[in-house]
Parts: C-alpha cells; structure tokens; sequence
C-alpha cells in the first residue's frame, strides 16, 4: 500500500472516532453553526437561528442533523428546525450504481425560502452528493444561503465544493473506506478507516472509487468488507 | 426487478413492496413542491405505444415520464402506419431504431407485450394487453389500498363484476395474493372465467354475502366492447344483482373501500351515489397511479445504460 500520511491510524480497521470523540465533535460543529449563524445575521434576537433549517441527507446524515439540532437547542435554548432531503433521485451515477429503495424526503412545514439551510452529510469525498442535494435544494425551494456541514471531509473532490463546517479532516488514498456509524442506524457511534478490497484491470479507478463512496455513504452497505 | 414488467407475476414479493414504497417516497417528496419534476431520467426516451384507446393510463404514464424528465413519444395506432399495415414487430423495431429506452404499451391482443418484449432491447411495460394483465393498475390498486387501511396482508377484498373480460382483475388477483391480501371474486357465473378454479381466490355468485366481510370492495367496468355474446339477460338486471348501489354500501364494514378502475358505467355496475360518496377512492386511484407509474419507470429504467 502506497504509504499515507497517517500511516498507524490508516491500517485496517483503524478507528479515527470513538464513542467519545463523536459526542465532542458535533458539540463543537453545534457551536459553531450557532456562531456562524449569529453572524450571518445580526442584530436578530435569537441569533439567527430561527431561519436555520438543518437538512440530512440519508441515510447517516439525517440523524447527525437531528443531533447538531438538539445539541443547538442544548447550548442556546432555540429550537432549531431539522428536515431530511433523499437525493437519490438527483444522483448522477444510478446508471454506474443501479437503483436503489428511496429514503424520506421531509422539510419544516414553512418550507426552505428565505432560509439558511445548511446540508448536514456524514462524509464528503467526491462532492457528488453535495452537487446532488445542491440540485435538490432548488426545486424544493429558494433559501436565502446554503451551506454544508459534514463529520469527516477525506479529500478527493471531483467538483468545486467545500464544505463550511467540518468535524474531522483525515487524508485518505481512494482506495480506503471511511465508514461513519452512528447509533441510531448502527448502533454504536464511531467513525473507522479500513482499506479497500484491491481491484485490478480495467475500470479500476472507477469502481474503487465507487466503492469506496459507496462505503462512505452508506456504512451498512460496505460494513463486511 | 427484472427487466420488464408484463405481468404481476413478474413481482415476487420484495419487488411489489419495493415498488409501493418507491411511490411512498415519491409521493411525499414532490408533495407540496412547486417543482413538480426530477432529473432522474434525463435523456431518456419512453414511447407509450397505444393500439387501443386510453385516457387514464396514457396520461398517467406520459405525466409520470415527464415528471421523472424523460421524453415521451405518444403514439396511438390511428394516423399511423398500422393503418397501412405495418406489423407490432416492425413498428416496435422502427421505435427502437429511433432510440427508445422504453415501450409502454397497450394492445387489444393478449400476450402483444410479451412477444414485443422478445423483439426488443430497452424495457417493455405492459399497459393493458386485451383480458390478460394490467399491471400498473394493479400496483396502483395495492397502493391506494395500503395508505387507506395501511395494510394489505391479511386485507378482504372483493372483486365484482366482469371478471372474465377484466385484465385488471387478473393483475390485481396476483398481485394482492402476492402482497398476503385474500380475494373474493364475485361474478354471474357467465362472465367467471372457466379456469376461476385455478386461482388463489374464492368464488362467490352472491354480492350481499360477501359485502359485509369486504374491506375492499373493487367494481370493474362491464366490458360491452369485448362482448360478443349475451352474458347476461339485461343490464337492469346485471345492475340489481351485481350493482353497488347505496343499500348495498350500507352493507359494509365502516372503514371499508370502494374502489373502480375507471371508466365508471355509472347506474350500471356502481351508482352515482356509491361513486361520489366519501369511501370511493376513485378519484385518488387515479392520482396514486402516477407515482406509481414513476416508481415503475424509475426502478426499470433507472440503473440501465442508455439503449
């Protein structure tokens, strides 16, 4: 394996969060969110935080946003509305992929106009998900500003996307896996590093890319390998 | 799934659940939304090849298509070149050539859908082939059945009318038997077909007895185009033993549904009354069909390269 830059923490089934460290960092991207919303609009009574939409994207995204939101309402006493937005429908690789069962698509019942939603994903790799949600986010509505949160940003953008909050950056070589679990769809809260099954012959880059985000996105799916 | 969809038998299980589910979620994304329409099928091309007259399905599934972005071609056998004589085959392998990923079609033959899904490359989906299958309605049935009851195992329901000449009282005696549902099938004993005893169903020639058991309650349409005989001795007749009029409906359960696939011979197999009264799903049956017309679509289309 070509030699990375954390080399201990990258070997197979490595844990990059626990239990622990998961809890601390949605604390801090929760006061973040609320910082970042003070200043986005001041002068607001509340801090801005009543045009805040959070909205997931399943499957470990919508949990992770009804987190940041209860952690919010926790540190600032407002409660913050959460959505979850399925944008399965919006992806541009269900040809490479194949179709797959839909997930629920819910948003507050004032809708996003005029709000500040911030996307709230698991893993940001490629981007493609975002520029998925992005294209959702426009025919569901027209937000005053969107921006995006996720737990762990592991590089390799294929689009110019970046991500406004941030749990965790961790270098990765595109054929490791990064998989999230979070309790209520795992049952246990942590986020590993293993590297991927090695893949040879034509269309290698593709398809361990594909399986690698597939992996990333949707830890269930990758979690024997 | 598999690559076509022709007959209910064609969904086992967890592909039927699959498809409700898919038009669950549809239903409720695009709910409310001003943006009615998805870029699932971007550059896709769905030909809806209709040898038989539709107003329903044809529109059902040209909506569906267009709210996932494909481009629809309607065609209708009038003002074509059937009407010089050019075969399914080659009307179909003229459509393909053209770049069609997908064939809707409708035809007055039985078994049309299953020999053109021979011919072809791209998905073929059958919208009615003469007394066979239907099975679109039959997955729009199920669903509408499913959000009123919430449920379809275990689910009564009643099938009355011109089961012998109804395609889509074939579907849906499939489909519900696959999804855990128990069917009645309530007929005079000229329009039962003669192999009735085949399938999974009960039989029963009298409508009063079995309404009171029914949770669902499905008239069909009495098919006087297919009829080339006397089935029975008068629709005044027919309508007073197998109508459901509003003692009849009085009949049944409290949560119990009508249901019609449309078109309505009103006065003949349902009365007005029964078909405008809160327990008809008529009116909904039709605007489920189109989410579920986009689940089918999706699912079939979806994750297939480009024909």
């Amino acid at each position: 394996m070509a030699s990375s830059v954390e080399p201990a923490r990258n070997s197979v089934s490595g844990a990059l969060l626990s239990s622990a460290d998961v809890a601390r960092v949605v604390d801090r991207m929760a006061h973040q969110l609320i910082e970042r919303a003070a200043a986005s609009d001041p002068g607001s009574p509340d801090g801005g935080l009543s045009s805040l939409v959070l909205v997931g994207i399943p499957t470990r995204g919508a949990p992770l946003a009804r987190r940041l939101a209860a952690r919010i309402e926790a540190f600032s006493g407002t409660k913050v509305d959460v959505g979850t937005a399925d944008i399965t429908l919006y992806r541009d690789d269900l040809r490479l992929r194949g179709v797959r069962a839909l997930e629920p698509t819910v948003l507050p019942d004032g809708g996003i106009d005029d709000r500040l939603v911030v996307i709230v994903d698991d893993v940001l790799f490629s981007g493609r998900s975002v520029r998925a949600a992005l294209d959702a986010l426009r025919d569901l509505g027209r937000p005053r500003g969107v921006q995006l949160a996720v737990l762990v940003d592991r590089g390799h953008r294929e689009l110019p996307i970046r991500a406004d909050f941030v749990g965790k950056n961790v270098p990765t070589s595109r054929n490791q896996q990064v998989k999230v679990r979070l309790a209520e769809i795992d049952g246990t809260d942590e986020v590993l590093v293993t590297e991927g099954e090695p893949v040879s012959g034509q269309g290698r880059e593709h398809r361990s890319e594909e399986r690698a985000r597939s992996g990333a996105s949707r830890g269930s799916e990758g979690g024997t390998q | 799934m598999k690559r076509h969809l022709l007959e209910s038998a064609d969904l086992d299980r967890a592909d039927a659940t699959l498809v409700l589910d898919t038009a669950a979620q549809i239903d409720q994304a695009l709910a409310g939304r001003e943006v009615k329409k998805l870029p699932t099928l971007r550059g896709r091309t769905v030909v809806n090849l209709f040898y038989e007259d539709s107003t329903r399905t044809r529109i059902s599934f040209e909506l569906a298509a267009k709210r996932l972005s494909a481009d629809v071609i309607n065609f209708s056998a009038k003002g074509s070149s059937v009407s010089k004589g050019e075969s399914l085959k080659d009307t179909a392998l003229t459509l393909e050539a053209m770049g069609s990923d997908a064939i809707v079609v409708r035809h007055s033959a039985s078994g049309a859908p299953h020999r053109l899904a021979n011919w072809v490359r791209g998905s073929v989906v059958n919208a009615g082939d003469g007394t066979h299958e239907h099975p679109t309605q039959a997955l729009l049935d199920a669903y509408t059945i499913r959000r009123r009851l919430g449920r379809l195992e275990g689910v009564r329901v009643a099938i009355v009318g011109d089961v012998l000449h109804s395609r889509v009282a074939r579907s849906n005696v499939g489909l519900l038997h696959t999804l855990g549902a128990d069917v009645t099938v309530v007929a005079p004993p000229t329009l039962l077909p003669v192999g009735v005893g085949s399938w999974p169903v009960e039989v029963s020639y009298d409508l009063d007895a079995v309404l009171p058991k029914a949770d669902v309650v499905m008239m069909l349409r009495v098919q006087a185009e297919r009829m080339n005989a006397s089935y029975f001795p008068s629709a005044r007749e027919y309508s007073r033993r197998y109508g459901l009029d509003a003692r009849r409906m009085a009949l049944l359960d409290d949560d119990a549904i009508v249901m019609h696939p449309g078109p309505m011979n009103r006065g003949m197999e349902i009365a007005a009354e029964v078909a405008d009264s809160a327990r008809s799903t008529i009116v909904e049956q039709v605007g489920n069909g189109v989410s579920v017309r986009m689940a089918v679509l999706y699912l079939l289309l979806g994750g297939n390269e480009p024909a």
